[in-house]
């Protein structure tokens, strides 16, 4: 498809030559509008990419660091990598943090747009409110906020949950055990997420045909069979973009573990950033920090793969 | 039916609560006094609002050094974005070229990298010409992300923009630059706004670069002037954080209200049109 478009795009120029000035300028136009970005790109991310290839190959720690030079090492930085077992621990842990994370997500995000559907104007614009008001805090800001409800002390979580006869939960500590810890973690991601996926799909319902909705109610289908039939077919591809896209975020996910968990330097609660973090800039090893980095992008851009196929073609159309 | 819709609206009320309590006991913890926030039975509603956590943040050392640095960096970011991502965003939306699609895949790509790999070649290049610690080399890591954000956000605003208008305008006998300034900048300057906003909160809101690259304290920016926060020597001072998270929260809420609506719709168009 795109090779037709290009392929037109370049014959026009040619086929007026003659008319010379016009056309040329035409043709070089989007080069000059686009140089200096990619030139500035070029700086700024491929040169410092293929630095990152490079360094996964040397030994480079603080004395190289201030040397600047490092010694070429071949392979050795993703042998270390491959038998540390902290390595496989950390990948299969942020696995299930990434599935456990991305479901939450889309199910409640889901939820929420479709329950905006069913309620009164006014509730409706309670929840958006608020939506948008835990969408735009900072995520330095959610962790402190989340880290203050949770605490073990004066927490109001402890307290809301003893109150609701749930268990006893005076002076408990969500830190003391990984699963607690990365739950918390969980809630505070999903929170913030939530935001965004629910309001996406608010604004994709509204392309869903009215009247396929009513014509199906009438011939009796239920509302589980309505939303499979009619809702969701509409919903897919957009779905299918948020899901890829909380699948990339949660799987490199910085901030928030590092900053909720960061009294907790101990390599059961490591998720794959925090790993790369420690092992870089932490220990200063950045040649097997690069190579923490290469295997991480490697297995985002195969997660990846699917959302900027579907983004292409959704883009391309026009 | 009835009893139905009532169902509904009660479960969206305990929606909203759910969604929009951290918020409120963000403010709301701001607002108290000391010995309300430590208490072993919350206070739900600060009934004796005090001021003093806020005149605690703001003259906790750095503050005000650390937020000029914010606003500074991330105002040279977002101009120096936007004149770039305008151009290139034109190429891309006006104009079919060979390359334009391996540009534009090329940019959604580049937004999947994940910062924390991206900065151990940044830290060691910048270090390499004695720019970590600096504000300059900090904002040169913020345009790896604000610059191809920018450019597919201001692409999808300018799809938008019919062209016909454009070209009715061209067989008035204008020039295409003539064109450009006359019916295209006015009408691509909502989307030129809403970008700038978006790419000020995504500035604003960054932690790792400036954590890794700023380790100076009087030289950071808010967000880790209030990572580290702490107060007081006996205990986290509760109310002072929450204050100070309050204050580096606020420009971002209003900001985002702001362009909330405009911004939806600027991501959604290149994707769905």
């Amino acid at each position: 498809m795109s090779t037709n478009l290009d392929a037109a795009g370049a014959a026009i120029p040619l086929r007026r030559r003659r008319v010379s000035r016009r056309s040329f300028a035409r043709f070089t136009a989007p080069y000059l509008l686009i140089a200096p970005a990619i030139l500035v790109i070029a700086a700024i991310l491929a040169y410092p990419l293929y630095y990152l290839v490079r360094l996964s190959f040397q030994q480079y720690g603080l004395f190289q660091l201030i040397a600047h030079k490092g010694s070429w090492i071949g392979l050795h930085n993703y042998g270390v990598l491959l038998h540390d077992p902290v390595f496989w621990h950390t990948l299969v842990r942020t696995i299930l943090f990434t599935a456990v994370n991305v479901a939450l997500t889309m199910v409640l995000g889901l939820a929420v747009a479709l329950l905006l559907v069913r309620v009164h104007k006014v509730v409706r614009l309670m929840i958006t409110s608020a939506l948008v008001l835990a969408w735009a805090m900072p995520v330095v800001v959610a962790v402190q906020l989340w880290y203050w409800m949770t605490n073990y002390e004066n927490g109001v979580v402890n307290y809301v949950l003893t109150k609701l006869h749930v268990g006893d939960f005076t002076q408990h500590d969500w830190y003391a055990s990984p699963v607690s810890a990365l739950g918390v973690t969980t809630a505070l991601i999903v929170w913030g997420a939530i935001p965004f996926v629910a309001i996406t799909i608010y604004a994709a319902l509204s392309q869903v045909p009215r009247d396929l909705v009513e014509a199906a109610s009438v011939d009796g289908a239920g509302p589980i069979n309505v939303f499979r039939d009619v809702t969701y077919p509409v919903l897919k591809p957009i779905l299918l973009v948020l899901a890829s896209l909380s699948i990339i975020w949660d799987f490199a996910v910085f901030t928030q573990p590092f900053l909720l968990l960061q009294s907790r330097p101990n390599p059961d609660y490591y998720l794959m950033s925090i790993y790369l973090f420690e092992k870089s800039i932490g220990l200063h090893e950045y040649g097997l920090g690069s190579a923490i980095a290469i295997v991480m992008v490697l297995i985002m851009l195969v997660l990846s793969l699917f959302y900027v196929r579907q983004m292409v073609r959704l883009g391309e159309v026009k | 039916m009835k009893l139905n819709r009532i169902g509904w609206n009660a479960l969206g009320v305990l929606v909203f609560a759910v969604i929009g309590f951290p918020v409120f006991w963000m403010v709301a913890t701001a607002f108290k006094p000391g010995p309300d926030i430590i208490s072993d039975k919350p206070t739900w509603i600060p009934l004796h609002p005090t001021l003093v956590h806020f005149h605690d943040a703001i003259h906790t050392p750095y503050f005000w050094t650390d937020a000029k640095n914010s606003l500074v960096v991330v105002t040279v970011v977002v101009a120096l974005s936007m004149v770039l991502a305008l151009l290139a965003a034109l190429a891309l939306a006006k104009f079919r070229f060979s390359g334009r699609k391996s540009f534009i895949v090329l940019m959604i790509t580049i937004q999947m990298l994940p910062p924390t790999a991206l900065i151990i070649p940044l830290y060691v290049v910048l270090a390499r010409y004695h720019q970590t610690g600096k504000l300059t080399g900090l904002i040169v890591t913020y345009m790896t992300f604000v610059l191809p954000f920018s450019i597919w956000t201001l692409r999808g605003f300018i799809i938008g923009i019919p062209r016909d208008l454009e070209e009715a305008a061209m067989v008035d006998g204008n020039t295409r630059a003539g064109a450009f300034f006359k019916i295209l900048l006015p009408l691509v300057a909502p989307g030129l706004v809403a970008t700038s906003v978006f790419a000020f909160i995504q500035a604003w809101n960054e932690f790792i670069f400036a954590y890794i690259l700023l380790t100076d304290a009087q030289k950071q920016t808010l967000t880790v002037w209030l990572s580290g926060f702490y107060g007081t020597a006996r205990g986290t001072d509760w109310g002072g954080l929450m204050a100070a998270s309050t204050l580096t929260a606020i420009p971002v809420i209003v900001f985002f209200i702001f362009v909330q609506r405009r911004i939806a719709f600027g991501l959604t168009q290149g994707a769905v049109k």
